[in-house]
């Protein structure tokens, strides 16, 4: 393992009960790079993030974060290395207001953002602090489960659709900020439908097809492969 | 005016406070079985024998080892919260993935056993139980007599349902708590230990019930059989309240107390069913419960 690999995952296998969805899942993320899981709906994407979170049933293979092997550790023990997750339904609780949501996660690092600093960076949550969480609009919610990670000095972000179901303005206010935690050299795994969302903030890209890596795509590589993804992902 | 409806106020006045003394017993039970049933998802059937424990600890103390009233009630919690954190790790925790009927019929076992150590042990007849000295006798306000140990239940149940709820609504530690209830794995992934909050729950939860029986313990006679009737009552609370509301747990304990105690002065014969009228009437029209969501 060289020095900058952040994230390795090694054969990660997966399953929901006697359901096996992932068939030996295989990448690497470096320090500070954006990779973008792709795929068609039901491909494994989503599963692949809550098996890094130790969120599935069984599992097995390995998950090394930053040089330890989280395949045996319980969620909490695997979010305490830095990683912060950002599931796919948002998990904005109904049972506390805003900033309780935007305070309630434990440090897991050091160096994480201040609640001040977030407030600037989405001052619509500055504005909804004392509301229930889940009265906030979609793109707050969305906002609110960025901004409760980036408190806890994770490095690692695994965000699961966070473009999905926004108006445009949203979507291009997330890229900003995507590509503002990239300069901060956050190391982050996007899980994306919308491919004109992640294509141009990933250095690389996964393909996932049937719970396992079809295709690695880097950056340049981008237009020379541009028929094959289409194809595959229908756009 | 010393007459209400034709009621002697005094009649009246003291059966309203026998009944928030209820009231504050039903409180404390069914808002351990709500926090239970919110982050465990069990009903805790063996509430009732916890509570039970709580009162012949409390006799069994004084009796084996000269510790009176105020050592028990603070020995005796937390000591009930140990055995219930013993019983969280070696069984409940086993059954978690399985269907709730198991939790259901595991906390029924456990009632019926610890039940029948105590039967087997202590016989089944009633030991009385002293008043401490420091809060025997009445207070005369005038219009009426008020027994000081009544006040005290009263308070006493009052001051911990209030401490609970701030703790719940109002810290960070509540927060937890909430956020575990809504989304445990979710809660999990942030980086809480969720199964230690589980278990703490459980212990606080029990403690809570031997704090009732503590209490209970001047008020009855202590034998292992005093939890039968209160625990049926207090699931009709619950029942009432809706399941896993904190804030409807107590308010409905009191309330009922209270409706309980005012039945007794106007219609003694209904006081032991009134409870269960007003659960039929309040499942007819609210399923959930009064304070319950409907899922
Ligand atoms: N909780 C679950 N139980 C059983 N099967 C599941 C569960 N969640 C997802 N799956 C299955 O796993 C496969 C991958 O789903 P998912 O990881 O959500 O895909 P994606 O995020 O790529 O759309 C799908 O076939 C889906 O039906
Ligand atoms: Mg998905």
């Amino acid at each position: 393992m060289t020095a900058t690999e952040y994230l390795r995952v090694s054969d990660l296998h997966a399953f929901y009960g006697e359901s096996h969805v992932l068939h030996g899942i295989d990448f690497t993320v470096r320090r500070g790079e954006c990779v973008a899981l792709l795929g068609r709906n039901g491909a494994g994407r989503t599963t692949t993030l809550r098996a890094l979170m130790g969120l599935t049933g069984r599992r097995t293979g390995s998950i090394m974060i930053n040089g330890r092997e989280a395949i045996a550790m319980a969620p909490h023990r695997i979010a305490q290395l830095g990683v912060g997750y950002c599931p796919e339904e948002r998990g904005i609780y109904a049972s506390l207001s805003a900033e309780e949501n935007l305070l309630l996660l434990p440090q897991v690092g050091s160096g994480g953002m201040s609640v001040a600093a977030l407030y600037e960076m989405f001052p619509n949550l500055a504005e909804r602090r004392h509301s229930q969480g889940t009265r906030l609009s979609g793109g707050e919610q969305q906002m609110l489960a960025l901004a409760r990670i980036l408190r806890t000095g994770a490095r690692l972000l695994l965000l699961d659709e966070i473009s999905e179901g926004l108006a445009p303005v949203i979507v291009a206010r997330l890229a900003e900020v995507i590509a503002e935690l990239k300069r901060r050299d956050y190391t982050i795994v996007l899980v994306e439908q919308n491919f004109r969302f992640a294509a141009p903030l990933a250095d690389r890209m996964f393909v996932v097809e049937h719970g396992q890596i079809a295709a690695e795509i880097a950056q340049h590589e981008l237009a020379a492969r541009m028929p094959y993804l289409q194809e595959l992902l229908g756009l | 005016m010393n007459e209400l409806f034709g009621i002697p106020l005094a009649a009246l006045l003291g059966q309203l406070v026998l009944g928030l003394v209820n009231g504050s017993f039903y409180a404390l039970l069914s808002l351990g079985l709500a926090i239970i049933f919110g982050m465990l998802h069990i009903i805790n059937f063996a509430h009732g024998a916890l509570y039970m424990m709580g009162a012949m600890l409390a006799w069994m103390a004084l009796h084996y080892f000269g510790l009176g009233y105020w050592q028990a009630l603070v020995l005796v919690p937390p000591l009930v919260g140990a055995f219930a954190v013993a019983v969280e790790r070696t069984l409940l925790r086993r059954i978690y993935r399985l269907d709730p009927l198991y939790g259901l019929l595991l906390t029924f076992g456990l009632a019926l056993v610890t039940g029948g150590a105590f039967r087997h042990a202590f016989g089944a007849g009633g030991q009385p139980y002293a008043i401490p000295p420091q809060l025997a006798g009445a207070i005369d306000l005038g219009f009426m007599f008020l027994p000081k140990y009544r006040a005290w239940v009263i308070a006493v149940s009052l001051a911990v349902c209030l401490a609970s709820w701030y703790v719940i609504e109002k810290t960070r530690l509540g927060a937890y708590l909430r956020a575990a209830t809504e989304n445990p794995k979710l809660t999990q992934a942030f980086g809480i230990n969720v199964p230690i909050m589980v278990m703490l729950t459980f212990g606080c939860g029990a403690a809570l019930a031997a704090l009732a029986g503590v209490l209970a313990a001047p008020t009855t006679q202590v034998s292992p059989l005093m939890s039968s009737n209160m625990i049926i009552t207090v699931f009709a609370v619950v029942v009432i309240g809706g399941m896993g509301s904190i804030l409807g747990a107590v308010l409905t304990g009191l309330g009922l107390g209270l409706i309980e105690g005012l039945t007794k002065v106007v219609y003694a014969e209904a006081s032991s069913t009134v409870v269960f009228v007003v659960m039929a009437i309040v499942l007819a029209l609210r399923p959930a419960g009064l304070f319950g969501k409907e899922k």
